[in-house]
Formats: structure tokens, C-alpha cells, sequence
């Protein structure tokens, strides 16, 4: 007894030194201990995981065999004329990359004039610079609306031309991704600013103004896209007076921003609602106007309630463009479809799609990212 | 800090909405008066604005580059050659089948060249005129060639995949009753699981519009196990359409058709146009020319109209075998009266 307790009295400096804090065994955190926690923590578990292991193991070999080992690249072109035989005898074993090598600039492009391909290209590049600006808070100032209007100019500069030693390019020539970025950025920019008049609209105690902006959104939102779009492109060109054409872009584009501001004015009321009442009375005792009270004290704090489900909307919107098809306009998606119109081309639709889909995620999961970074500073408050 | 972001984004909105009502301003183009004298507007305009179709192999199709190939479009290059002697001078719209009647009712085209079917509820009721017919298309029969099989009167009691729902499928019944013939259908809904089908042998025969079986066959890794049969069961006259009640533009795009039939028929074609021009002393062929008769006058043109269109576009023939014949369509019906066909071009004279 007394020599266990002498023992343990006695101090063991060098040992102790030399070890110093240990760190848990591995066994207890850890990715290993992860996932015994969570993947190998029963038979059953373990016997999911290896089956899952297994099936994405081969799935992504497959996948790579196809993307990557049996892929082809180019083709040889003769006389204008694609020789596909190489394409054709991997019989689905391997991508032909081919097509994306040849029409890649149909797809991106359409049938803008090819040796003018640069003014779009430039206008892409233009579009995504003024993306990255404007996400950029320390840009959020007046200047913005000045480079926003420039910008804008001179992509429509670039685009239609007639001036500058530039040729006249006719509407219906443009085509592909930049008819997309076109289409989404005016409809997302118009009808914001839209949608938060409806939205403010809808909640007056006017009754004229509020019967109009419900009629409006009620309208709206009970028709698809696709039927608003008919109708811009079918049924508005009747009702017109003979010799009078409006440009069948525009005619799209107004009819996404009137459905895209519906559904934002939906989004933006429910921001509006979410408000509690004391911050409208405490405006109203400030003595502030309505749109003193609208612009400094409800809107800033109903806008950002709302983020999470605008940027939805703004998500559905940029995909929602790709309907422009049903009438005739060459947007991603229609560009990508004719380009494997091509007899030498037809079959290899999988890596067209493949190709734009990849377009599609990386403008989207950039504008997802983009909202959960902004959710967090602006509601930085809100977190206990 | 939070007013000022707010100003901006007023200012903002503001300033994109007069960006935005600014371009229409720039969007608005010329248009033609519908009802009145296209031939006028266009002429005055210095473009031709055609319709066609969105892509359709052989018949409408941007190439890599954008441009725009095919048997319609060489319809509308034709027209453009014959009226500005210059086959860059046109608008190409691209219309899907919901809006391609609006469009040439609107006045947004003035010729649609876009495989459409004339029929009498479009000739009468939508108001338009089909001035010529350019391609009889129709349903036929594509069996594969080791079948051995000629004509689709031998295949009397053969499997036939046919979509449903569509005429296809009633034609089909009609012929085979009308002929006397037992077939066994095998209906499938969905075009590729279709032609999967006929290819894995689950029926003898494949049955569709001939454009349609020709464009499943050139993309068929070995096309010549394919054979497509010469019976067409139905009738499909497609042909360019142009607005009803504006006939002298209906006269240049019907004549430009006879032209390119006609042409054919003489045996003028792209390479020797200027010399048959100069020399060939058969009356019509010299009438049809420019070298009298004044007949491009009479439909409004200059009279050496003819000479530029062959010398662009080519004759019938040239244009069918450049678009169409690689797709593995034949002539069929759409060969010369001479040769057994329907493509007859009335006299120039």
C-alpha cells in the first residue's frame, strides 16, 4: 500500500517532459473515427457503405473510361465536311469531344457572322465583369448605375454595330450564350425593380393601386412562361398596326421580366410581411414620408430577410430563358440542339448536353454561392 | 452607409430602365406592308427576310460557322440572287412550327421557305398562297437491305414499327387495306426507342415521312444495310409560302421554282449557264435567258435574272443532290415530268 502511493508521489520528470499533451487517440476523432462513426458503425452500415463505395467506384471508372481514355477530341474535316467515322466506331464507349471542338462556337455564338465572333465573345467577358463588380460591396455606390449603363451600351454597341466601323448585325443573327446572359440579366435587373413596386404596390391602402398589382401578379402567375411567350411572339404582332414589327428579342424579353417581377413581387411581399409592425410605426412617429420610410427602413430589412428565396428566382429565371426556344430565338440550349442537327453530327447529343449543362452550373452555383456569402455578412446581426 | 446604398440602387434601377427603353429605338426594323406590294418593300429595303426552319437536316440547318445551308435556304438565296444579284442580302428568322404562321402573317418574313405542308384550310382560312410546291414529300417504308425486299408490295405480312397517334399510323392501315396487304404495326410513342427498335430487328419495316426515314438512315452507322423504298403513301407538298393577295410576288417566287425545274429540264446548270446564254438557240431557253422575250421584266426583275440565279444556286437538280442526297433521299416523285416525276415547270414564253 504504502508503496504504491510512494510510487505515485514519486514525480517522473523526464517521462513526463518528453511526452507533453498527447492528442486523443486517432480512433476517437478524426476522419477515421468519422467514419467508423457514420459509415462502419453496424454491419448494416458497413454493408451500405462498401455497396455505395462499390457502385460510385465504378460509376466514376466508367465515367472517366468515356470522358476521358476513349475520348475523342477532333475529327478531321475535309472539304467542309466532318469525317465522324472515328466517332461513330466507338459506339458509345467513348465521348466524341469532337462536336464540342467543332460547333463550340455555334454553341456559344450561334449564327452571329463567324469572323465578327469576337464582339460577342467580348460582350460574354463584358457581362461577367459587370457580374463581378456589382457583387462587390465596395462598388455599391453611385458609380455603379454609371458603369452598369455603359456597360450596357457598349454591349449593345458590339452586338448590333453599325457605328464605329463595326457592321450591322441584325437581331436575329445573335444566338447562343450571350442571348442567355442577354435575356437573364435584363430580366433579372428590370424586374426587380419592378417586382418591389408590385410588392409595395399590393400592400397600399389604395384600393386602385392595389387592384392592379394583384391583377397583375394573379395574371402572371397563372399562366407558364411558355404561353406568355406565345403570346409575345405569336398573338402581340397581330394586334399591331400593318408595317409595325417590334424585334422578336425584345418581345421575349419583356415577357420574361412582366413573369420574372410577379414572382419576385411574391418573394419581395413576403419580406415585407415578415417586417414587424413596430418598425412601420416607429418610421411613422420619425415623421418620415412613405418613401423615406419604404427606402431607409423597410426595404433594406425586407430585402434581406428575403435572399435566399429572390436568389431561387433568379436561379429558375436564368434556366428559364432556355424556353425562348418554342420561338425560334438560338439561346444555349437551341444552339446546342441545331449544332447536332448536322447529319455528320447526329448521335452525339449526350456530350452537347453534357457541355451545356456545365455552362448552366457554373453561372448557377456561382449565384448560390454568391447569396449564401451575402446572407451571411448582411444578416450578421441576426446570428446569436 | 445604408441610405446611400439604398440611392444607388434607385439610381440604379433607373438608369437600366432608360438603358433599356433607349433599344427599342435601335431594335425597330424596317417592315414590309403586308397586303400591299412585298415586292416594293423588299425591293426598298434591300433585303429579302426569309423564314425558315429552325434545323431541319438537308433542308435548314446553320453549318459551324452559322451560316445557313439547305434546300429551303437555297430557295431564299435564289430569290435574293434574282432580286439584288446578291445571295448575302437576306435575313434568315428562324421559326418553330407555332410561330411560323405569324410570322409571315405579321409581316415579320416575306416568303417562308419552311417545309410547309400546302393544304386548303392554309391556302384559304390562314390566308396565305403556295405558290409552288418544291418538295413532295410522303410517308414511306425503309426495311433493311438484307431483307432483299424491292418494293413495299412485298411485304405482305411483315412487322412495321409506325408511331402512333399521327397520321402515320392511319395511312398506314389505308395503304395496306387499299393494297390488299396484311401488316402486323408495332406502335411505339417515343422516335428514338422507335427507330431502336426497327434497328435491333423488332419489326421488318420502319415507317415515316421519306425526309424523315432519309435523315434516320445517314445517321445509322452503316446507312447502306438501309434501304428506303420507292412507295410514298401519303401526300406532303411542301413549298414556300408567301402572304395571299400580293400576287406579283407570289408570280416571282412560283416562277423562280419553274426556273430552277426548267433549268434542269434544258440541261442548264451552274457551270454553263453563261454559255448556253450566249449560244443555245432554242427559242424558250433563249426566251427563258433574258435574251428576249422580256420575261424578267414582266415579273419584275431585270431580264438576265435567270442567267445569275443558275449561275448561283444551280439548277433543280444541282440544288436537290447538294442538300438532300447526302441524306440518302431520292428523287422519286420529285424527279422531272420527263423522268417519271411531278416536278413540271410551266413554259416560258
Amino acid at each position: 500500500m504504502s508503496d504504491t502511493a510512494a510510487e505515485a508521489t514519486v514525480p517522473r520528470p523526464a517521462q513526463e517532459s518528453a511526452i507533453g499533451p498527447r492528442r486523443p487517440p486517432l480512433l476517437a476523432v478524426g476522419p477515421v473515427a468519422w467514419a467508423r462513426a457514420n459509415l462502419f458503425s453496424s454491419w448494416l452500415s458497413t454493408a451500405v457503405t462498401l455497396a455505395l463505395i462499390y457502385l460510385i467506384v465504378r460509376w466514376a471508372m466508367g465515367f472517366v473510361d468515356w470522358a476521358f481514355v476513349n475520348a475523342i477530341w477532333s475529327v478531321p474535316v475535309v472539304n467542309g465536311q466532318a469525317q465522324t467515322q472515328a466517332c461513330r466506331a466507338l459506339n458509345g464507349a467513348g465521348a466524341c469531344w469532337a462536336v464540342v471542338t467543332e460547333k463550340h462556337r455555334f454553341m456559344l455564338f450561334g449564327t452571329y457572322p463567324y469572323e465578327e465572333h469576337w464582339r460577342p465573345a467580348l460582350c460574354v467577358l463584358l457581362f461577367i465583369g459587370l457580374y463581378i463588380v456589382s457583387a462587390m460591396r465596395r462598388f455599391w455606390r453611385k458609380e455603379l448605375a454609371y458603369i452598369w449603363i455603359g456597360t450596357l451600351t457598349l454591349i449593345g454597341v458590339l452586338m448590333w454595330g453599325g457605328v464605329f466601323g463595326l457592321s450591322y448585325v441584325p437581331q436575329e443573327r445573335w444566338g447562343g450564350l450571350v442571348i442567355t446572359l442577354i435575356l437573364a440579366t435584363f430580366g433579372i435587373a428590370l424586374a426587380f425593380p419592378l417586382s418591389i413596386l408590385v410588392a409595395l404596390g399590393r400592400r397600399s391602402r389604395l384600393p386602385a393601386i392595389k387592384a392592379l398589382c394583384v391583377l397583375y401578379v394573379e395574371l402572371i402567375r397563372g399562366v407558364p412562361l411558355i404561353s406568355l411567350l406565345f403570346m409575345a411572339s405569336v398573338m402581340f404582332p397581330l394586334f399591331l398596326p400593318e408595317g409595325i414589327n417590334i424585334d422578336k428579342l425584345l418581345r421575349a424579353q419583356v415577357a420574361i421580366i412582366l413573369f420574372a417581377a410577379a414572382y419576385l413581387a411574391e418573394v419581395v411581399r413576403g419580406g415585407l410581411q415578415a417586417l414587424p409592425r413596430g418598425q412601420y410605426e416607429a418610421a411613422d412617429a420619425l415623421g418620415l414620408s412613405y418613401w423615406q420610410k419604404t427606402g431607409f427602413i423597410i426595404l433594406p430589412q425586407a430585402l434581406r430577410l428575403v435572399i435566399p428565396p429572390l436568389v431561387n428566382t433568379f436561379i429558375g429565371m436564368f434556366k428559364d430563358t432556355s424556353l425562348v426556344l418554342i420561338i425560334g430565338i438560338f439561346d444555349l440550349l437551341t444552339a446546342g440542339k441545331t449544332a447536332i442537327i448536322e447529319p455528320a453530327w447526329q448521335g452525339f447529343g449526350i456530350e452537347i448536353y453534357v457541355t451545356i449543362g456545365l455552362i448552366y452550373f457554373i453561372f448557377c452555383f456561382a449565384m448560390s454561392r454568391y447569396s449564401q456569402g451575402l446572407e451571411a455578412e448582411l444578416n450578421r446581426h441576426r446570428v446569436r | 452607409m445604408r441610405p446611400m446604398r439604398l440611392a444607388t440602387l434607385r439610381t440604379l434601377g433607373a438608369a437600366v430602365l432608360a438603358s433599356v427603353v433607349a433599344v427599342p429605338a435601335m431594335a425597330q426594323q424596317p417592315a414590309p406592308a403586308s397586303g400591299a406590294a412585298t415586292m416594293e418593300a423588299v425591293k426598298s429595303r434591300g433585303t429579302l427576310s426569309c423564314g425558315v426552319n429552325t434545323g431541319l437536316a438537308g433542308f435548314a440547318q446553320p453549318d459551324s460557322q452559322g451560316r445557313w445551308a439547305g434546300f429551303d435556304v437555297d430557295y431564299c438565296r435564289a430569290l435574293a440572287v434574282a432580286l439584288f444579284n446578291d445571295d448575302s442580302k437576306i435575313r434568315y428568322v428562324p421559326t418553330t412550327a407555332q410561330n411560323r404562321f405569324t410570322a409571315l402573317q405579321s409581316g415579320e418574313v416575306d416568303v417562308m421557305a419552311r417545309n410547309t405542308t400546302a393544304t386548303l384550310s392554309r391556302d384559304t382560312s390562314l390566308g396565305f398562297d403556295f405558290p409552288a410546291v418544291n418538295f413532295y414529300d410522303g410517308q414511306g417504308f425503309m426495311v433493311k437491305s438484307s431483307l432483299g425486299v424491292k418494293s413495299a408490295k412485298e411485304l405482305d405480312g411483315a412487322t412495321v414499327c409506325v408511331q402512333p397517334g399521327t397520321t402515320t399510323e392511319q395511312n398506314l392501315t389505308d395503304w395496306a387495306r387499299a393494297n390488299n396487304i396484311k401488316f402486323t404495326p408495332v406502335v411505339i410513342e417515343r422516335l428514338e426507342e422507335l427507330v431502336s427498335a426497327y434497328v435491333a430487328g423488332r419489326c421488318d419495316a420502319y415507317t415515316t415521312d421519306i425526309s424523315g426515314l432519309a435523315a434516320t438512315r445517314s445517321v445509322q452507322p452503316q446507312a447502306a444495310e438501309h434501304v428506303i423504298l420507292p412507295e410514298v403513301i401519303s401526300k406532303e407538298p411542301l413549298g414556300p409560302a408567301v402572304r395571299h393577295g400580293d400576287q406579283r410576288w407570289s408570280d416571282l417566287v412560283r416562277w423562280t421554282h419553274y426556273l430552277l425545274v426548267a433549268a434542269e429540264e434544258f440541261g442548264i446548270n451552274s457551270a454553263n449557264v453563261e454559255e448556253v446564254a450566249a449560244t443555245d438557240t432554242r427559242p424558250e431557253v433563249q426566251r427563258m435567258l433574258g435574251k428576249n422575250g422580256g420575261l424578267g421584266a414582266m415579273l419584275g426583275v431585270d431580264n438576265q435574272w435567270a442567267v445569275r440565279v443558275i449561275k448561283v444556286i444551280g439548277n433543280y437538280g444541282e440544288v436537290f443532290d447538294r442538300n438532300l442526297k447526302a441524306l440518302g433521299i431520292q428523287r422519286g416523285p420529285n424527279a422531272q415530268w420527263s423522268q417519271g416525276g411531278q416536278q413540271y415547270a410551266q413554259p416560258f414564253r
